[in-house]
């Protein structure tokens, strides 16, 4: 079942055209990749998809309905959340508050403060201090969990990676498949392209503005990978 | 020296009103950051509200608190659903702009209905009662009142800040207004209620101004500058720091006037100036600026 499509999106920033005519869709329960280089405009489309950017009232449909222009706060309440690039914690929150701020929706789930605690343990101990002076890996966990509170139909991951450690990136893409199994749809936008390909069960890859590529990780083999994705 | 002492009492009382005249602008820039430019008149509007109240009704000024502090608060939400929200972007002219413009509107309809007369509001004796410390200290009831009032206002503020769902999301929004709407928090109706709270306060020290002095149209101002003044001193953020700057400014004021009777105003400002220069950032601040 389809639970998001886009249909024909395109994005502009001011005059500079970022996407182009995207044709995209999710189902529910599965987790998508969306790769590419520097500039693709990967978050351009997770912008979009968040009410952050304008666009057509029909380029996006969510359970049926066209949500394209709403206020992001409400696309949020409907069940979308994104975990930004650069994890955005807020610096005068403690641990703790950061994630309560994920509750705006009072959508019911699974995930809530004693869930989230299981999940990243350290977070447990690290629940009262201030969120920035958590090591980046801690404030990944505390962004995933925050974006995780809302308890999504559709958790939108940009660049859980950058600027982690490998071994830290491994922690964080182990839960990847715990979130899956509670039945929450998952976006994945990422860079590195062996950790995307080995969590998804489809991938786009992205290229100036529009989709170069897209199948299931396993029906692709590694020429066409980097013909999509460097466009050589 | 006893003399000096009660002056020194005097100025920190004085304290608690300068403190209620800067809370609600320290709310508006903090959470919106928004400058204010109408805060001043909107206190003046606060006491023409009271002085309108007790005219016909004859009541004590006191009360007016009951009617003018949810005028001002619904007044101040409707401003900013309505115009000040439409204001807000990457660009601090247009609400400086807007306000400005209120600013002018204010002062010049009061003007219209109550002419350039300077009014007052009589609270009876308790403007004038007085608790005696000691055989040469005295100290009056009425600036004891109102430092009590700041001290409550900002006890209230904190616990809604720290302890509340609410105040939680004012502080996200504050932090990063972008990741908060993101997260399903509607920035606009937490500008709204913000500024709701901020014309509260503006209105509390708008009555009790009416009842501490004189006040006419074009009072607003200086209002504003002292207000300005004081959440500078205080560091941006900090609602206790705003408490202490407000005793550093009217301590400031009665010894000059203690010195001289026409220095009291400048030598605030002369204090202002000296506490810019070493300290930029205030004495306290607690908010980043973005």
């Amino acid at each position: 079942m389809k639970l998001l499509t886009c249909n024909n999106l395109d994005a502009f920033y001011g005059d500079f055209q970022a996407l182009f005519g995207i044709d995209f869709y999710l189902n529910k329960g599965e987790t998508v990749a969306i790769i590419g280089s520097n500039g693709a405009s990967k978050s351009t489309f997770l912008k979009s998809i968040m009410g952050i950017i304008p666009v057509r009232k029909d380029a996006i449909v969510y359970e049926n309905k066209s949500i394209g222009g709403e206020s992001t706060h409400s696309i949020n309440r409907r069940g979308i959340t994104l975990v930004p690039e650069g994890r955005k914690l807020f610096p005068s929150l403690n641990v703790e508050e950061n994630l309560l701020i994920g509750t705006q929706s009072q959508r019911e789930g699974t995930w809530n403060l004693e869930s989230i605690y299981k999940l990243f343990p350290i977070l447990k101990e690290k629940r009262l201090i201030p969120s920035s002076s958590l090591s980046g890996g801690q404030q990944q966990m505390v962004a995933i969990g925050r974006g995780l509170m809302s308890n999504p139909s559709i958790l939108m991951l940009d660049e859980v990676s950058l600027g982690l450690a490998p071994v830290i990136v491994k922690d964080i893409y182990k839960v990847l498949p715990l979130i899956k199994k509670e039945g929450t749809t998952i976006l994945l936008v990422e860079q590195d392209i062996k950790q995307a390909l080995s969590v998804s069960d489809r991938v786009y890859c992205f290229q100036e503005g529009k989709i170069s590529l897209e199948g299931k990780p396993r029906d692709l083999n590694h020429d066409q990978i980097s013909q999509a994705y460097f466009g050589v | 020296m006893m003399e000096l002492l009660n002056t020194i009492i005097h100025g920190l009382l004085l304290g608690g009103l300068y403190s209620l005249f800067a809370t609600g602008l320290s709310l508006s820039f903090g959470i919106m950051r928004m400058i204010n430019m109408a805060h001043g008149d909107m206190i003046i509007l606060s006491s023409y509200l009271a002085l309108a109240i007790v005219i016909p009704l004859g009541i004590n000024p006191f009360l007016t608190l009951l009617l003018v502090v949810p005028i001002m608060a619904v007044l101040g939400y409707i401003l900013q659903k309505l115009i000040l929200n439409k204001t807000l972007g990457n660009d601090i002219l247009p609400p400086l702009l807007v306000t400005f413009g209120f600013s002018i509107i204010i002062q010049n309809t009061l003007l219209e209905i109550f002419s350039a007369d300077s009014q007052g509001l009589n609270a009876g004796k308790i403007e004038t009662a007085s608790i005696q410390l000691t055989q040469n200290i005295s100290v009056g009831f009425f600036p004891v009142l109102v430092m009590l009032i700041a001290v409550f206002v900002i006890v209230a503020l904190e616990y809604l800040f720290y302890k509340t769902s609410l105040g939680r999301n004012f502080r996200a929004t504050s932090d990063d207004h972008l990741t908060a709407s993101l997260m399903g928090i509607d920035t606009h109706k937490i500008y709204s209620i913000a500024m709701a709270l901020a014309t509260a306060i503006m209105a509390v020290a708008g009555v009790l101004l009416a009842i501490r002095t004189n006040f006419d149209p074009s009072a607003g101002p200086l209002n504003l500058l002292y207000a300005f003044e004081v959440v500078i001193i205080g560091g941006l953020g900090s609602l206790w720091g705003t408490l202490l700057a407000g005793m550093i400014l009217g301590v400031s004021q009665t010894i000059g006037s203690y010195i001289d009777p026409g220095w009291g105003i400048l030598s605030g400002h002369i204090m202002f100036l000296v506490i810019l220069m070493f300290r930029p950032q205030g004495l306290f601040p607690k908010t980043k600026d973005r």
